[in-house]
């Protein structure tokens, strides 16, 4: 019998007030590849994102983490096997060590220092640790949004533009420290853009949504050329 | 009670207090003039507003005066008419909050409830209508405002910190600990009034309960002290009211699955 993937969608919908935001998504995330969901702006992407970690309640379908049905699962373990990093970095008030840190310390767990500081030095934060996190220019910001989901050891990544906010080179930077840390963590990710060429860099297979709904699913190539 | 009403307004205090409402008549009425000779344009709402002032003032007077004799048991009912009026007006400032009219509810009757019933218990409210009815209705007064302070800030930190919300949650944190920070944030806001009135009590304002002893012939340290009961009673019902307000919204704006309700602009 084949393993089921990390992430499946099914007929994944979602309707708030008469208005479709997704419409019957199926998708099917393969374990350490990165799912490009693409598409304009108003497609849909990021409410896709939204559902598959349960920050919004689906009205239809439902999410599959490794074959279980997410509705089954605590919130909270779901959410800390489906990490988030938000378009907006959205740091806390303290230094750069206690916002990567956040995810433990908001479940009163213990800190790993040496995880802590190795993620740091992964994404190019090396002696950032005790900095605050106000002063940091929106690229490092960024990179620490990043940290903080990793550090969570999430199953799947789900990336929502993480650079669209940046400008050109710092977005390049966060996209090229991503591709290192995804390759040496082997993760599986889901990244939202609508960069055709980040896309390509960074992704292997995806979906192109317009008006909420998935028209077609499949191979990066054909996607993008479509 | 209506004899006894009658008794009220034929007693000759009365006619003294009128004589003393002619005579600050007259001092409204020259701030009245003086506002249409500097052609401030106020003397109509001037006026309105101290007739307004007067017949709802000797109204109250009337109702208290007809009050004073029914049976003590009435005040627990005349308490939580207030309480509702409480209710109703400091929703308002927490509109779109998920059942902010039940939270306000429950919030002010435990809090204010609890500092009446026991402090009739320790001594420091008389368990008369003529006691209960005026010191119930300071200490509810101020829950009320405490609670739609609380309101306010609260609705304004879960519009403003959605984004910060979400974040938490994504990273697998407990609501509670998600929301402390918030939270905390609305309780200390609504609790600034009255944290600065402890702080001026005294010094910058001779507050109406001691004045009003004092005029009244009161020995004025004991006016002092049962002052700053009443202050006691004020913050400690407006802190439990927000704290409650506080913890039962934080439930409120949750979804079972965890979500963060949006904060619409209407309705519970």
């Amino acid at each position: 019998m084949p393993e089921a993937p990390p992430l499946a969608t099914e007929h994944l919908t979602r309707v708030v007030d008469g208005q479709t935001l997704v419409a019957d998504v199926s998708i099917e995330v393969r374990a350490e590849e990165v799912f490009v969901v693409f598409g304009p702006s108003g497609s849909g992407k990021s409410s896709l994102l939204r559902l598959l970690n349960r920050l919004d309640e689906p009205t239809g379908g439902t999410v599959y983490l490794d074959g279980t049905d997410y509705r089954t699962i605590d919130p909270r373990t779901l959410r800390r096997r489906v990490g988030w990093v938000p378009q907006r970095p959205t740091l806390i008030e303290g230094t750069v060590a206690e916002n990567v840190a956040w995810g433990p310390t908001l479940r009163d767990e213990p800190v790993d220092e040496a995880r802590l500081h190795e993620l740091l030095d992964r994404l190019g934060l090396s002696g950032f640790a005790d900095r605050d996190a106000d002063r940091l220019s929106g690229g490092e910001a960024q990179r620490v949004a990043i940290a903080r989901t990793l550090f969570n050891d999430p199953d799947v990544v789900l990336l929502d533009e993480p650079a669209s906010s940046l400008d050109a080179a710092a977005a390049d930077r966060v996209e090229s420290l991503l591709a290192d840390v995804m390759a040496a963590y082997a993760l599986t990710a889901v990244l939202v853009t609508h960069d055709a060429d980040r896309a390509r860099r960074l992704g292997h297979r995806g979906v192109r949504l317009r008006d909420g709904g998935g028209v077609a699913t499949g191979s990066l190539d054909a996607l993008l050329s479509g | 009670m209506f004899q006894d009403l009658l008794n009220h307004i034929q007693d000759p205090i009365v006619w003294t207090g009128l004589t003393q409402v002619g005579a600050a008549a007259v001092l409204a009425a020259l701030v009245v003039l003086l506002s249409r000779r500097r052609g401030l344009g106020l003397e109509a709402e001037l006026s309105i507003a101290f007739a307004r002032g007067f017949v709802q003032i000797v109204a109250v007077g009337l109702v208290i005066g007809g009050l004073l004799t029914v049976p003590v048991a009435w005040s627990a009912l005349i308490l939580l008419g207030m309480v509702g009026g409480a209710t109703w007006i400091s929703r308002q400032r927490g509109t779109g909050l998920p059942g902010v009219t039940q939270v306000s509810f429950l919030a002010i009757t435990v809090g204010a409830g609890l500092v009446i019933v026991t402090m009739t218990g320790a001594g420091a409210i008389e368990p008369t209508v003529r006691s209960l009815v005026p010191v119930g209705s300071l200490v509810i007064a101020n829950a009320m405002k405490i609670n739609g302070l609380a309101l306010n800030r609260l609705k304004d930190e879960l519009r403003d910190k959605r984004d910060e919300i979400e974040v938490g949650l994504a990273l697998g944190g407990p609501p509670a600990a998600v929301l402390a920070r918030h939270l905390r944030t609305g309780v200390r806001a609504s609790l600034i009034p009255v944290v600065d009135s402890l702080k001026s009590l005294g010094w910058v304002w001779i507050p109406g309960v001691m004045a009003g002893m004092i005029l009244g012939g009161e020995n004025p340290v004991y006016a002092a002290l049962y002052q700053f009961v009443i202050m006691a009673m004020i913050f400690a019902a407006g802190g439990l009211t927000s704290m409650l307000t506080s913890l039962l919204m934080g439930r409120r704006v949750m979804t079972a699955a965890e979500q963060l309700r949006r904060i619409g602009d209407d309705g519970d």
